[in-house]
């Protein structure tokens, strides 16, 4: 991850930068004078840092939590495979169109299993971002998508995909190709998978876009996402018809990991290092291995039969609504 | 030339009013001066039209008397244009003898989430509810078309846009259940613009909910056939709307993933005349064919005795 001074800062993060700042006139500081002891200072401070990371995701608002999701340091997928596996061989293209590089996926060794990861990929600066399209796939990329979890099928390998999209691209090309049918069709085949899926909200979970990768026995949530119907935005300029009402769209749509863990449509939160997992690579990745692992393990050992079965089922109860008596 | 019409407009469940260029009054009009101000003719004089007695359609402005639009099943006489219907004048249309039955009207929205936008969603429903005599934005029906048994889920525009919540999810997935316990091939009539927002996350887990039924329907060897009409949208076209045996739509009817507002904004080009009409899907491999609604029955009849045969 990114070291101070190339660390990017969120608003609600600036306390944290100040205090980064502080460190920096200490160790200068130190250069200047030798023999003043500033070491003591500059774990104080380094000490509250970790404080002042903990004390701000203890209380976020909906909106600060999908700001946070979005974090421009976030681990993205092809970071967290190259930390929780090894030999992992990536695999391009629907065998129709193109290879769309929003979307990414492959085997690799997890543990001394083969597993095939799938996920939409983000880039990390202007270039690559453009490259990635920002994480928003086309039809192809949800048909390359489907192709794999065809091929990991076909060699009996598990499939865990990792979620992280603004949306299905919306774009006029993705209409003559079919992005609906596309997302449609991954649905549809996700559920009648007859090994295990196991589905992982990294960061951004948009609609439809997240959804076609999304449908699984196990579906977990990193603490710092966000998982629902519509982005805020969007909701905000469809709805209260401006763009300004982002922060209680956010609010009203209860979209957090909480929230999508207390309503049963998600199964597990995974906690986040301190501050988000954009603070330790590393510890986000192990702790996100630690529960696939936890997962696979449960899963392994349910005939593929049934766990479709439950997969359907599982499904069919989401959702509320009223019965009226009958006549 | 057709009206732009907003349809996530509809999705907010307040009325959508489409404006286009040639009703717009024209601010000037200097060779004609209104002498006195206002409605001079006296109450006792105003004659009475009964409301909905003539329709105009929105296609070409023709003008006909509403009970001539219904004997031609809500087609423009003169240009094909396919009026916007409810359930019930399909079920009128498909069904044998107008004879059906209206399955699972008992299950209503409610307002989990407390979800409040400009107006709370649950005032929203009691609105609706009073103002109309639908329960949801879609109704299931079932009987006989040529003597076989058939399931049709049809949505209501009306309500909410026709959007996709958990009470369209249930009614599908029941409706399938109907179908397999008949072992009867299910068509399901789409007209939404997409998901139902006041319902978040647990709208989105429709799709998924639905596609799961429509494996088991496909286990079943049962056909599912999915007819798009004006317009389908977002979720639909995203889940089952996409995923039929068939998929076949009406004619000059909207269809898509995104909106047509929405992938103007992102690409910042104008679309194309004719984008993400049936016919340019149909073009792009994503319609088995075009169904005129005057021979709807007959057609369907046709490929499904053709299914059994």
């Amino acid at each position: 991850m990114p070291q101070y001074p190339n660390r990017q800062f969120l608003d609600f993060e600036l306390p944290i930068k100040e205090l980064y700042e502080q460190i920096e006139a200490n160790k200068k500081l130190a250069e200047k004078n030798p023999k003043v002891d500033y070491q003591t200072v500059i774990q104080q401070l380094e000490q509250t840092i970790v404080e002042k990371r903990q004390e701000i995701t203890a209380e976020l608002t909906p909106w600060q939590r999908v700001k946070l999701s979005r974090h421009p340091d976030r681990p993205y997928t092809l970071k967290y495979i190259d930390k929780m596996t090894t030999d992992f061989l990536e695999l391009h293209g629907d065998r129709n169109v193109k290879d769309d590089k929003a979307m990414v996926g492959g085997f690799a060794n997890f543990d001394g299993e083969t597993v095939m990861f799938i996920g939409q990929q983000k880039g990390i600066n202007t270039k690559t971002r453009q490259l990635r399209n920002f994480g928003m796939a086309n039809p192809e990329g949800y048909r390359k998508a489907l192709r794999l979890m065809k091929l990991a099928e076909k060699f009996n390998k598990p499939v865990v995909t990792l979620i992280d999209t603004p949306g299905a691209f919306p774009g006029l090309e993705a209409e003559e190709r079919g992005q609906g049918e596309a997302i449609a069709r991954n649905i549809f085949e996700m559920i009648r998978l007859k090994v295990p899926v196991i589905c992982v909200i990294i960061g951004e979970g948009a609609s439809g876009g997240a959804l076609g990768i999304g449908v699984g026995d196990k579906v977990l949530m990193m603490e710092n996402t966000w998982y629902t119907v519509i982005s805020p935005e969007s909701c905000s300029s469809i709805l209260w018809r401006t763009w300004d009402k982002k922060e209680v769209a956010a609010e009203q749509l209860r979209l957090t990991s909480m929230d999508m863990k207390g309503f049963g449509l998600v199964d597990e939160i995974v906690p986040e290092p301190l501050g988000g997992a954009h603070w330790d690579y590393d510890a986000a990745a192990q702790i996100l291995k630690s529960h696939i692992k936890q997962a696979l393990q449960e899963l392994k050992h349910i005939p593929p039969q049934t766990r479709v079965e439950q997969r359907i089922a599982k499904y069919e109860k989401m959702g509320h609504w009223d019965v009226l008596p009958t006549e | 030339m057709r009206k732009e019409e907003d349809i996530e407009i509809n999705l907010t469940g307040e009325e959508a009013v489409a404006v286009s260029a040639d009703d717009r009054e024209p601010k000037e009009r200097k060779w004609f001066k209104r002498l006195r101000k206002g409605i001079t003719t006296s109450t006792a004089d105003k004659k009475e039209t009964p409301e909905g007695l003539w329709n105009k359609c929105p296609q070409c402005n023709y003008i006909c008397i509403t009970s001539e639009l219904e004997e031609n099943f809500y087609v423009c006489p003169k240009c094909n244009y396919h009026h916007r219907i409810s359930s019930v004048d399909y079920f009128d249309m498909i069904f044998d003898e107008q004879q059906y039955e209206i399955l699972f009207d008992n299950i209503v929205s409610k307002d989990f989430l407390g979800f409040t936008d400009l107006k709370p969603y649950g005032k929203r429903l009691e609105e609706i509810h009073a103002k109309t005599d639908l329960k949801d934005s879609m109704r299931v029906g079932f009987g006989t078309l040529n003597g076989a048994k058939l399931v049709v889920a049809c949505m209501d525009f009306e309500f909410i846009g026709g959007s996709l919540g958990s009470v369209m999810g249930e009614k599908f997935s029941k409706a399938v259940d109907v179908a397999l316990q008949h072992q009867c091939p299910y068509l399901v009539i789409s007209k939404s613009g997409g998901a139902r927002m006041m319902e978040s996350a647990f709208s989105l887990m429709q799709l998924a909910k639905t596609s799961g039924k429509l494996s088991m329907l496909a286990d079943a060897k049962l056909p599912y056939i999915s007819l798009l009409t004006d317009p389908t949208f977002g979720g639909i076209s995203a889940s089952f709307g996409m995923l039929g045996d068939l998929n076949i739509a009406e004619p000059g009817a909207l269809i898509g993933f995104a909106g047509p507002r929405v992938i103007k904004e992102t690409i910042k080009k104008d679309l194309p005349e004719g984008f993400q009409r049936s016919e340019f899907l149909l073009e792009h491999g994503f319609l088995d064919f075009i169904i005129d609604r005057k021979t709807i029955r007959e057609k369907l009849d046709q490929l499904f005795a053709l299914l059994r045969g």
